[in-house]
């Protein structure tokens, strides 16, 4: 396998609401500092892969628009998913594996504001059984959270903790939305959004974007003191259906974990993408952590939920652990899709 | 054989669009009865047309406006024969690309009060405004463009002008 590293991670600050600007304008400041601070010269870009999603800006083909924001002439070579752009750096990675290229730019953007997410999230069910009921992003999260405090040792308590662990670390985070010191027994006491899930137990409705710069072998090493090496990657779907699925444990979480080789060794850094807290909890289960990794510093998804971009947040945070020192060996981790259909597990290590 | 089932589910999604500090200016400009074009610092081109705020070719900022005028040539066109639903111009009607004078890249808009066939590349045209008063912050506020009563424009000159690489 070829030496692929993140050597720049940038990010826009997540904002509940940013009616000021459009997509492109929030996009473009991150491009640039990522790239700048890459110090990867522009030319040796040989590949830019995106993800968004147009159901959040209710346009069709409005990804297109974030070309804009990163110079694409003379052409350049693109692509785009319909997904987290956790999922187009797995695109980016690949082909850097080939060989034809060195360096690749990545980014995810969305606004979710302009729309009600949690009912635009329900147009990635299947049009025919699921989506015409509109069940929408929530209330499909609360009925997993029910099957998994009726079907496992987990208690709303934990929950608890996961929110106040995460807003608390999230004051660290300049580029995070909800942050403080709550306290378990006020979030406890809190009034159920959708049972049993409170509003501290869900991630906050977030505008942003996020790019990250990969380089190989060489280039990396020149233009990175300390690159974040991608040791290993993969990612995997479950039944589209949820009745075909058990929602209490991530099954596909767990086999990309293996693939990717995460549990071979001792994790400094876990990143999850867990937009609510009993996610974490299933998260944690299927990826069988042992204690010493610290979850989510960042605050995660429940301190800024920027939708199409927080997957790649959570590769971005990572490797800012493992570049800055404070990590040697870190596990990323993104979701797509209802109740953690689909998970991608990405181990990133120093030198 | 059974005929094949067809379902019909309505979908309706609601959205609050903000066009952003770039679409704003120009919308904004409408609402006046201007047209707003905005320069790029780095190629010095200059676009219109409710652009994102960005120049697509160096991914920067646009932020010096640039008044331009309702005047310009058509650089392509097309004439619609196929009617289609929520359509408020009858067919046959002209959807042109219109590069107004001192813009590097052309807009879309109707062309009127001229018969289809008489429509042509090079033909000078002017904007249609709405009344002062009725002029709101959308492409609207120009009902269509139509001839300038001016000789035509040397066409090639005007395509070079659009080039990227200019």
């Amino acid at each position: 396998m070829r030496d692929v590293a993140v050597v720049s991670f940038a990010q826009a600050p997540s904002r509940r609401r940013v009616p000021e600007a459009n997509e492109v304008e929030i996009l473009m400041p991150v491009v640039a500092e990522a790239v700048e601070k890459s110090g990867v010269p522009r030319e040796k870009i040989g590949f830019t892969c995106s993800g968004s999603c147009d159901y959040l800006a209710g346009q069709p083909f409005a990804f297109v628009w974030g070309l804009e924001a990163i110079a694409a002439w003379p052409p350049i070579r693109e692509s785009h998913v319909e997904m987290d752009g956790a999922w187009a750096l797995y695109e980016a990675w690949v082909l850097l594996q080939e060989g034809e290229i060195d360096a690749a730019l990545v980014y995810g953007f969305g606004k979710s504001s302009p729309g009600s997410i949690r009912d635009v999230m329900a147009m990635q069910l299947d049009p025919y059984y699921y989506a015409p009921m509109w069940p929408d992003a929530v209330s499909l999260a609360a009925l997993q959270a029910r099957a998994m405090l009726d079907g496992t040792d987990h208690t709303e308590r934990e929950m608890a903790e996961v929110a106040a662990r995460s807003r608390r670390d999230a004051k660290a985070n300049p580029h995070a939305q909800v942050t403080g010191d709550f306290d378990v027994d006020m979030i406890l006491a809190e009034d159920y959004l959708v049972s049993p899930l409170r509003k501290s137990d869900c991630a906050p409705i977030s505008d942003g974007a996020a790019v990250v710069v990969l380089a190989a072998d060489d280039l990396a090493r020149s233009v990175s003191s300390r690159p974040a090496w991608i040791r290993g990657i993969d990612h995997r779907i479950e039944p589209h259906s949820l009745g075909a699925r058990d929602l209490t444990t991530s099954e596909s979480t767990a086999v990309a974990a293996e693939r990717a080789g995460a549990l071979d060794d001792k994790l400094d850094v876990v990143e999850l993408l867990a937009p609510f807290t009993h996610q974490e909890l299933i998260l944690r289960d299927a990826l069988n952590l042992k204690n010493g990794s610290a979850i989510n510093p960042s605050g995660g998804a429940l301190a800024a939920n920027p939708v199409m971009a927080a997957g790649l947040i959570r590769i971005g945070e990572a490797a800012a652990r493992i570049t800055d020192g404070s990590a040697d060996r870190a596990l990323a981790h993104a979701t797509s899709g209802p109740c953690l259909q689909q998970n991608l597990v990405c181990v990133l290590e120093g030198e | 054989m059974s005929d094949p089932m067809i379902v019909t589910m309505p979908i309706r999604l609601e959205y609050d669009y903000s066009p952003g500090a770039g679409r704003s200016r120009f919308l904004r400009g409408l609402e006046q009865g201007k047209i707003l074009g905005e320069r790029c610092h780095v190629c010095h081109k200059v676009y219109v047309g409710g652009g994102s705020g960005a120049c697509p070719r160096d991914g920067v900022p646009t932020e010096e406006v640039v008044e331009l005028p309702d005047v310009g040539t058509i650089t392509t066109f097309c004439v619609v024969n196929v009617p289609f639903a929520g359509a408020t111009v009858q067919i046959p009607y002209v959807s042109a690309s219109i590069l107004l004078d001192g813009a590097d890249i052309p807009l879309m808009h109707l062309i009127q009060e001229i018969p289809a066939e008489e429509v042509r590349m090079g033909m000078r045209v002017r904007a249609e405004w709405l009344p002062e008063g009725e002029r709101i912050p959308s492409m609207d506020t120009i009902k269509y463009f139509k001839p300038a009563g001016e000789p035509d424009a040397a066409i090639d000159d005007v395509l070079k002008r659009m080039r990227a690489d200019a």
